[in-house]
């Protein structure tokens, strides 16, 4: 039961700050001195203290939505093992639930935006669903294969098993963290899909969605989106601890590093992509797990003959 | 035949009225329909006026080819018939017709769009107000409407943008303004103090303020017959062209926010800063209000205010020139910027599009070239920066390769420049001609700016007209947006960067 809380207590630690790293690395990147480390925390605790505003073209779905976006959310993230460590929740076949529930909270902010009956978050609606059944395929892929070099359907198994795992797929692992680094890119809403930054409705994806929200329900999904992080980042550095050195206090520190770092590196020296080509983006993402899933799938294959 | 036009040019004292041929209207449209065909000609104003019983029209036409500046005029008989448009054959002259339009009421037969151009305070139907503006409509079950505005995120005036697409593809854009209409025409000629004027001059467009009280000096200079002295009009030219370097790094700086590329944003912020903190340091003020006044200045150059100019705009030259050469190469920044928003020279013609805008479309507007005025016309020979593609790209480049020419040009005029004692302060009594009409056309970082102003008999303002560049070119972002994603909406805004209060006065 201890290794199941110090697991739920690192996965909160990465959650708060991988946004701290990206932010300080950007302001190292550009010179600036930048805001402090936990800006996004106070940013966020202040939203907690304040009460919503609604609009009154909105129904009761916008006001549950935050809570299932969260919700679902906060679920999937406690299914999540550090490295060697237990999760708190797990089952088999836990993999598919978590790539549904976070279906389920994406679906959730859609309808809200789409609630609201603005044109702007309309739009960014129409991104979200379209970028999100792409990007599923690519996320679907990169588990099958962790599922196939260990036998097992839950997160806890895979990464439990994967001690074992015979270095030749090393290579594969590795393409298996970038997969799902990118994935998180793609999935928070980062340069180069998206932009977190701008004030711009019409080039937004993310934020534009959460444009009417506000106060505890802004926090809400500010929180999400931290939970959201976190499982991809762990699960990116777990893929690479296996090879490297299979233990929490490895993982964890590498989690943080490893997503903070390159996105603030990517959002320093690159322009985010023009909208219509961030499906070949995505795509190549797709392509690039589905290689993973065929190379890791012939590799196990030799390794039994 | 009698005389159409009174030939003039940018460089002349103001006309009397009396001396403008007075033509009919059907002659001076048969003239213009014909003559307005060659490239080399467009209308720098063209506006009414109230006289005794009834209006008067006023026309300055531009050569560009020979530096002529053409003025007519007209009496119109427009309350038994309508006078036939010249928008429906040379889409430039729309927003003019559209004024004359909305003050008056001259009905513009066969004009293609007379809508309200700026809701005026003064306008002729009061009923007509900004939350009836006819918008233009589509039908279809796959097209959906987005309107952005008057009220925008961040730091941008107000002006409404309405958007017809078929999903992320922009069919037709149209734009709305006049939320910023302050009066300020009305304003120039309700005082007669000189001082206020200026200030007023000032206050057209804030990030235009020297171009536009450059306007206003040069304008009142030719009414009260003072030619402006060599030096003044040297330091004139420097606050000219640090204006445009700053607003042109600023820009620079605008559109890397847009496509999120931090560093060239960052570079560009501390650029600017440099560049307008040496306005500061010469003037006072960083965006260099009270820079520019009337028949002198009260900020001379001093030889250490010319080595700190010098010495900082070498530096930004240097520095600005790195991003620009990195900008070049930036696959990611290119892919943003290439191909998109096109404004074909053809388009950019009809419109009349002028100043960077139009060069960028690979149409020569550029009154320092055309029309020199004071240093422009006695020692630089300057050559327009001009570009072909009529994309972005083409606007930010033009926009990098005149920073780095207005560097040059600065330097060169400060370099052997040892300040005389010969500059006066501002003169605000100086007498006006009577009964004249004054106009100056001035470059700026935007493009051509003109104001006009006509006396009465005793020699005050009695008319006082303002055309800023944003008037024509906001069509032509307008038409640069078409069939583009609307997500690419942003960095085609930033590209021209149009000013709403320079439009709505």
């Amino acid at each position: 039961m201890l290794i199941k809380i110090l697991n739920t207590l690192l996965m909160i630690v990465v959650a708060l700050s991988i946004t701290g790293v990206i932010n300080r690395t950007r302001a190292l990147l550009a010179g600036r001195k930048g805001i402090p480390f936990l800006q996004h925390i106070y940013n966020v605790r202040l939203q907690l203290r304040k009460g919503a505003v609604y609009s009154n073209t909105t129904t009761i779905l916008f006001r549950i939505a935050p809570c299932v976006y969260l919700g679902a959310a906060l679920i999937a993230f406690l299914f999540i093992p550090v490295a060697d460590l237990e999760p708190l929740l797990s089952f088999h076949g836990d993999i598919i639930f978590v790539a549904y529930l976070l279906a389920l909270s994406r679906t959730a902010l859609i309808l809200a935006a789409l609630d609201t009956g603005s044109s702007f978050e309309g739009m960014g609606a129409a991104r979200e669903a379209l970028y999100g059944a792409l990007v599923e395929p690519a996320l679907m892929m990169a588990m099958a294969t962790l599922a196939l070099f260990c036998g097992y359907s839950s997160f806890a198994d895979i990464f439990a098993m994967a001690q074992e795992l015979d270095m030749n797929l090393t290579i594969v692992l590795v393409m298996v963290a970038y997969v799902f680094v990118i994935i998180m890119f793609i999935e928070s809403g980062r340069v180069p899909v998206d932009d977190p930054r701008t004030h711009l409705e019409l080039t937004m994806i993310h934020e534009v969605m959460c444009l009417d929200f506000s106060g505890i329900d802004m926090a809400m999904i500010h929180i999400a989106g931290w939970l959201k992080n976190a499982i991809f980042s762990i699960i990116a550095a777990n893929a690479i601890a296996v090879v490297f050195c299979f233990h929490w206090w490895f993982a964890a520190p590498l989690a943080i590093l490893v997503t903070g770092i390159s996105i603030g590196i990517v959002e320093s020296l690159r322009a985010r992509n023009k909208l219509s080509r961030n499906i070949t983006y995505i795509l190549t993402i797709v392509a690039m797990s589905a290689l993973v899933l065929l190379i890791g799938f012939l590799l196990i294959q030799n390794i039994e003959i | 035949m009698m005389e159409l036009y009174l030939k003039t040019s940018n460089n002349a004292s103001a006309v009397k009225i009396a001396d403008i041929p007075v033509v009919e209207y059907t002659e001076l449209y048969n003239d213009l329909k014909e003559r307005m065909t060659d490239e080399n000609y467009h209308v720098a104003h063209y506006f009414a006026t109230e006289i005794e019983n009834g209006l008067k029209l006023y026309l300055i036409l531009l050569n560009d080819a020979t530096g002529e500046v053409l003025l007519s005029s007209v009496i119109p008989d427009y309350y038994t018939e309508g006078l036939a448009s010249l928008t429906a054959i040379h889409p430039q002259f729309h927003p003019f017709e559209r004024e004359m339009w909305e003050l008056y009421g001259i009905p513009f037969d066969g004009h293609p769009w007379l809508k309200p151009l700026r809701f005026s305070y003064d306008r002729r139907d009061k009923q007509s107000t900004m939350d009836s503006y006819p918008f233009y409509q589509m039908e279809g079950e796959e097209l959906h409407e987005v309107n952005v505005g008057p009220i925008h995120a961040g730091i941008i005036e107000p002006g409404a943008f309405r958007f017809i697409c078929n999903g992320e593809q922009v069919l037709h854009l149209e734009i709305a303004l006049g939320y910023q209409h302050r009066g300020v025409e009305s304003e120039m000629v309700k005082t007669d103090n000189r001082l206020r004027q200026t200030l007023i001059a000032e206050s057209i467009a804030g990030d235009s303020a020297v171009a536009h009280t450059t306007a206003y000096a040069e304008l009142t200079e030719r009414l009260a017959g003072y030619v402006a002295d060599k030096d003044l009009q040297r330091e004139r030219f420097v606050a000219l062209e640090l204006e445009r370097i700053a607003m042109h790094i600023a820009d620079t700086g605008a559109l890397a926010t847009d496509i999120a590329f931090q560093l060239y944003q960052v570079a560009c912020e501390a650029l600017r800063t440099v560049t307008i903190n040496t306005t500061q340091a010469w003037c006072g003020n960083r965006f260099g209000k009270s820079m520019i006044r009337p028949l002198g200045t009260n900020h001379p150059l001093t030889e250490s205010k010319i080595d700190t100019i010098r010495k900082n705009i070498s530096d930004v030259c240097r520095r600005y020139n790195e991003v620009r050469c990195d900008a070049l190469e930036a696959q990611t920044l290119l892919a943003r910027f290439e191909q998109c928003g096109l404004v074909p020279r053809e388009e950019m013609w009809r419109i009349g599009g002028v100043g960077m805008a139009a060069r960028s479309s690979g149409l020569l507007r550029d009154i320092r070239k055309t029309h020199p005025w004071g240093y422009y016309a006695d020692v630089v020979k300057h050559e327009p920066v001009t570009k072909s593609d009529g994309d972005v790209m083409s606007r930010l480049s033009t926009r990098m390769d005149e920073v780095l020419q207005s560097a040059i040009y600065i330097d060169e005029a400060l370099a052997d420049y040892k300040p005389s004692k010969k500059i006066t302060s501002p003169d605000y009594n100086a007498k006006f001609l009577p009964e004249a009409l004054s106009f100056s056309l001035v470059e700026g970082w935007r493009g051509e700016i003109c104001h006009v102003a006509l006396t009465d008999k005793e020699g005050r303002l009695a008319k006082y007209k303002i055309k800023d560049p944003s008037l024509h070119n906001w069509l032509a972002l307008a038409i640069a947006v078409r069939s583009e994603g609307i997500s690419d909406f942003p960095i085609n805004n930033k590209s021209f960067n149009l000013s709403y209060c320079g439009h709505d006065l």
